[in-house]
């Protein structure tokens, strides 16, 4: 028989695991502004760990702090065990790839990877054949005698990369490793990205501020906001669980229903959204009590769409089409309510040539059932 | 070509001609046989002979240039040194009143920077000769090299040197190793700039040199004042020539820099995947 606990990887739920990386109770203040506030986290190894936010929230603050840049106000940051406050970044097994790159101009792609092993009075073999591994683990062999300024961007990241692995370090920070790549390129190298991370486990942390990345590439997710983390959780359970409306905002698209909460049966609710309208009803394990303010978010794609009155569906709604979004695999339908709240409502291009009869000032119908939505209470 | 207005050509005659008018007039009485420096008499070159075998004047040339190098690499030094933490150290105390002393040496009058050079040596008892006209170059030029090296210091892009440690390096390894070959053609850029100031200074030479040593500028105003000399004249004409070959010579390899940066950058996005 196969074990299947043993494939999937999650060492955060594990109680005996000891963490890589502990946040505790940290505080960094800027003068009077406070760029992290309280915060507790841990990071396990191996993990590929992405703290995302809009800028501001306090994730590269966060990441200076690991890679010893900026010290803690207060609070203690461990990393294997040991408080690494006090140490300097030159002695921490930390490893930084910088969102400008910062690769050195004027010394060729190979001197650049060498750079931070020549530091460690390592043997000149050993040196060239790490570099020579680095070189081919990225791909740049063609490139080695190259200055930066003689090579592309993509290829300006993957030497960064290289350079920020080539000393084995425990953890591997990226600050906005792809930010500065087109979108395409992006999203080969966020596979790269993952591969890299698997052959060398390393543990990663990386920074951003796109969603798409963050659930692409990250074992576990953090949304922070204004020096706080919201939610830690692994990309699927942010988008289907998220635990506030921000997080649910902040994570792909959603609709927002404001309503007030009546329970009706276990884990059930009728929530009454607006005045004259039948009550939503919604499953949920959070409980409500009568009475409560209550936000069901709810994702577009997993609103259905109808010409006629859907026959036996938990919610159902008449509208008019107001706008369609079409993406190619992908439409948009922003349906507007009698009321004239404006529910997005998502449909999947299967077929190419398809018979499109939704369109503008049709009137349509909207349906989901009692479990396609989160009922949230703030 | 766009033809220029004449409005536009009269005004450019006129600046050049201010300009450039007093130089040719002495390049070309260098060349003059006569004795008489207002009174064409005739194409020679002997002034230029007579000037090398002038001892005096040789002496003079030896010195500047021995006092313009020590100098000039001083100032280099502690004006890099200056404006690395001016610009680097972030806020201190007291921050804004350093920078403020440092560049204060650029607008103050050269008679008083001399005068308290001077008063200074007769405190200290020294005695005025090749040492004290380099400390007190040392002194005015590191503010000029400080203010050009701390221009190329704020655009530096400071992860480079956060990259460095990140990577093993100390403080100085990354200064020595990432920093400085980076900021070289600022630091050298202030070295040429200490060099020149030290070479052409009148004022705070001639409060600090002494008996034992005279600078060339010094040397040319002491003999113009005995009236003015064909040497003289092929003297400057040499400095002339010295400093436009300098000139030329610096600006056609960043031309050719920037030219090979063009056609790396080119060959980059050829070969780009």
């Amino acid at each position: 028989m196969h074990n299947v606990s043993q494939t999937v990887f999650a060492p955060w739920d594990d109680p005996d695991k000891e963490p890589l990386i502990q946040f505790q109770n940290v505080t960094k203040k800027f003068g009077e502004f406070v760029a992290i506030d309280d915060l507790t986290l841990d990071i396990y190894a191996q993990e590929f760990f992405a703290l995302l936010g809009p800028s501001g929230c306090g994730k590269t603050t966060m990441m200076r702090m690991l890679a010893g840049f900026e010290n803690p106000t207060s609070g203690t940051m461990k990393l294997a065990g040991q408080d690494i406050a006090d140490v300097p970044p030159n002695k921490r097994a930390v490893n930084m790839m910088f969102q400008s790159y910062a690769l050195f101009p004027h010394l060729s792609i190979w001197e650049n990877i060498a750079f931070g092993l020549k530091r460690d009075k390592q043997s000149k073999d050993q040196i060239a054949a790490r570099v020579d591994e680095m070189l081919k683990l990225t791909r740049l062999e063609k490139f080695a005698q190259r200055k930066p300024h003689q090579i592309s961007g993509g290829q300006r990241q993957r030497v960064a990369l290289a350079r920020s692995l080539a000393k084995a370090p425990k953890l591997l920070l990226l600050d906005e490793p792809l930010g500065a790549l087109d979108k395409k390129l992006r999203q080969d190298t966020q596979f790269e990205l993952m591969d890299i991370q698997e052959t060398t486990g390393t543990t990663f942390v990386i920074v951003t501020h796109d969603q798409e990345e963050a659930m692409t590439v990250a074992s576990r997710v953090a949304v922070m906001d204004e020096g706080r983390i919201i939610q830690v959780s692994t990309p699927a359970a942010i988008y289907e669980y998220p635990n506030s409306v921000y997080v649910a905002d902040f994570i792909g698209e959603v609709n927002i229903i404001d309503a007030t909460a009546k329970p009706a049966g276990k884990d059930e609710y009728h929530l009454d959204w607006a005045a004259g309208e039948a009550p939503i009803l919604a499953a949920s394990e959070r409980p409500f009590s009568e009475g409560q303010k209550a936000h069901l978010a709810i994702r577009p794609e997993k609103i259905t769409i109808t010409t006629d009155k859907p026959k036996d569906a938990s919610n159902a709604m008449q509208g008019k089409v107001l706008d369609i979004a079409y993406l190619g695999n992908l439409s948009t339908y922003h349906v507007q309510l009698p009321g004239g709240q404006i529910i997005k409502a998502q449909t999947a291009n299967t077929r190419r040539i398809a018979r499109r009869d939704i369109t503008w000032e049709d009137p349509v119908w909207i349906s989901w059932s009692a479990t396609a939505g989160v009922l949230l209470d703030q | 070509m766009k033809r220029l207005s004449w409005f536009n050509v009269t005004s450019l005659t006129l600046g050049f001609a201010f300009l450039y008018i007093p130089m040719i007039i002495l390049i070309v009485y260098s060349f003059n046989a006569g004795k008489l420096v207002t009174v064409w008499s005739g194409f020679s070159t002997k002034w230029y002979g007579t000037l090398f075998q002038n001892e005096a004047f040789m002496n003079a040339a030896w010195v500047t240039i021995k006092v313009a190098v020590i100098s000039s690499t001083f100032a280099t030094i502690l004006g890099t040194m200056a404006a690395y933490v001016l610009v680097r150290g972030g806020r201190f105390m007291g921050r804004t009143l350093f920078s403020g002393m440092i560049y204060a040496p650029l607008v103050m009058p050269e008679v008083i920077t001399g005068l308290s050079l001077l008063l200074l040596f007769i405190g200290l008892g020294l005695d005025r000769g090749v040492i004290t006209i380099v400390l007190a170059h040392t002194t005015f030029s590191m503010c000029y090299v400080s203010v050009v090296v701390s221009s190329r210091l704020v655009s530096f892009d400071r992860s480079l040197e956060e990259a460095a440690l990140d990577l093993g390096s100390s403080p100085w390894e990354a200064f020595r190793l990432v920093t400085l070959p980076i900021i070289a053609p600022a630091v050298i850029s202030g070295w040429l700039l200490a060099f020149t100031l030290s070479l052409d200074d009148l004022v705070i030479a001639s409060f600090t040199s002494g008996p034992s040593a005279t600078t060339l500028p010094i040397k040319i105003f002491s003999a113009v004042r005995l009236g003015v000399s064909p040497e003289i004249n092929a003297l400057s004409t040499i400095m002339i020539a010295i400093v436009t070959v300098g000139v030329i010579s610096a600006s056609l390899v960043s031309k050719r820099n920037s030219l090979r940066a063009q056609k790396d950058a080119q060959a980059a996005e050829r070969t780009a995947e």
